[in-house]
């Protein structure tokens, strides 16, 4: 489902964030990415829907090549769905709205249409009375939430996740994680930059872990808990597993 | 001494000051104001959009109009705009536009200057992360200006906004230099023809005065209800 190859990234002449990044996820396959900060995992995961320009290597995104300039990358990025660190609903629009902007605007949906969609999503993600109210009347998880079902509203083949839990409270990180865990369960194709390591020995089936742009490990989720065999691995697990 | 004064020349006057004064200040403002932000918006895009050239051609205009004095624009231009529009039809002659349209013309152009900064501020104040969900949803990048950003940009920059369109409020009396009858060119006409420079001016100034101070209190009024919704 989503392939890259060799992929290389700099910032500017000379500070190259990722260095011939290889890997791949499967047609229902959950992976999980992690590493310290600044490792290059966000712009991995942004390079994916070409939110972020990659200068080497290539990527295939249901086998449609991403970097490829004839490539028409608002109909491409219509098929993955993103959710971000911080949510990024649309402040101006009122939930509902929120859901239905790009069913109508990109995939031309009725707004009847739209609308039935995206209530049908909101009461699976347990929102569904807060649909008239402004993403600034609703928790941080409650918007991340929103934030999944507006995704989900345009029928993704595949589901990129950057940081989704990192910018709330603890006590909201688990209503976001169970809908996160459901849709892997339905067989949904994931690629999730995260922390939580709950997340990935539950569902995840493999873990990527990068180090200073490189792919340093990338094993089945058993392995890399079990015995990474990197120490740079090893290290990132002890200081986060630790607490 | 202010018995000397003979204010009922200025309620004499009435009609004309406000039919004919007033409602040309009012027109040319309100059109000059629309004009501007569109003009202004698009300058804005240009200059954001991530084309040198194009950005370099809007800053240098932006530059050019913020240099020159009003008045001299609009005298400027109420003499070009007619070889302009020769040069432009190829016309046998210059073309008469008129004085309401050339200063129209040249309040658009002067405005928009201005209000390209505003919007551009305001563009800049949306963080990225709102073009880059509307962009990962699928929406492309007119669609996710005119959808998510530019709603956005315009509700953060409505009161200076506003507040520069009192200021072009204030600023129309100038086209005094056409002698075009605006409020206070009407104002001064009366006083010439009466000789009651005074009365006239103290009224005009406390026309002016008035209206711009309940524009900028129903601005702030405003600003206090929009900062609620958000």
């Amino acid at each position: 489902m989503i392939e890259l190859r060799h992929v290389n990234k700099w910032y500017g002449p000379t500070f190259q964030v990722l260095k011939d990044c290889t890997t791949s996820v499967a047609k229902g396959e959950v992976v999980v990415v992690c590493g310290p900060s600044g490792s290059g995992k966000s712009t991995l995961i942004k390079c994916v829907n070409a939110l972020e320009p990659i200068q080497g290597g290539e990527i295939i995104l249901d086998g449609i090549k991403v970097n490829d300039p004839k490539t028409d990358l608002p109909k491409l990025r219509a098929r993955v769905g993103m959710v971000f660190q911080h949510f990024e609903l649309f402040p101006h629009l009122r939930i509902v709205d929120n859901l239905c902007l790009a069913q109508e605007k990109v995939l031309g949906r009725k707004h009847d249409e739209a609308v039935a969609k995206g209530m049908k999503l909101l009461d699976r993600v347990g929102l569904k009375e807060h649909a008239k109210k402004y993403p600034a009347e609703l928790s941080g998880g409650q918007q991340q939430r929103v934030a999944i079902a507006r995704a989900l509203a345009m029928d993704p083949v595949a589901m990129l996740f950057d940081e989704p839990t990192s910018a709330l409270d603890p006590e909201m990180i688990s209503e976001v994680l169970d809908v996160m865990v459901d849709l892997a369960r339905e067989g949904m194709t994931m690629m999730v930059v995260t922390h939580e390591m709950g997340f990935a020995s539950k569902v995840a089936h493999r873990v990527i872990f990068m180090d200073q742009g490189e792919i340093v490990e990338d094993a089945l989720k058993a392995d890399f808990f079990g015995k990474p065999r990197s120490d740079r691995a090893q290290k990132f697990l002890s200081k986060i597993l630790q607490h | 001494m202010l018995g000397s004064f003979d204010f009922d020349v200025i309620r004499r006057s009435l009609p004309y000051l406000f039919v004919d004064g007033m409602t040309f200040t009012l027109t040319l403002t309100a059109l000059s104001a629309l004009g501007g932000l569109v003009f202004g918006t698009l300058i804005a895009l240009m200059r954001l959009s991530g084309f040198k050239l194009l950005g370099r051609i809007a800053g240098l205009y932006v530059d050019f109009m913020r240099s020159l004095p009003l008045v001299l624009v609009i005298f400027w231009f109420y003499f070009l705009v007619p070889y302009i529009g020769q040069w432009l039809t190829g016309a046998s002659r210059p073309i008469s536009v008129g004085a309401f349209a050339s200063s129209l013309i040249t309040f658009i152009m002067f405005e928009a200057a201005y209000f390209s900064e505003i919007m551009r501020a305001g563009i800049q104040s949306i963080s990225r992360g709102q073009p880059a969900a509307a962009s990962a949803l699928g929406l492309t990048y007119a669609q996710s200006m005119r959808y998510v950003v530019l709603p956005q940009a315009f509700r953060n920059m409505l009161p200076v906004l506003l507040t520069q369109t009192i200021v072009l409020f204030q600023d129309t009396s100038l086209v005094y230099v056409l002698s075009i009858p605006d409020f206070l060119g009407a104002a001064s006409k009366v006083a010439q023809r009466d000789g009651r420079l005074v009365e006239m001016y103290l009224f005009a100034a406390v026309v002016y005065f008035t209206i711009s101070c309940l524009a900028s209190f129903g601005v702030r009024r405003l600003q206090a209800r929009i900062a609620i919704v958000r």
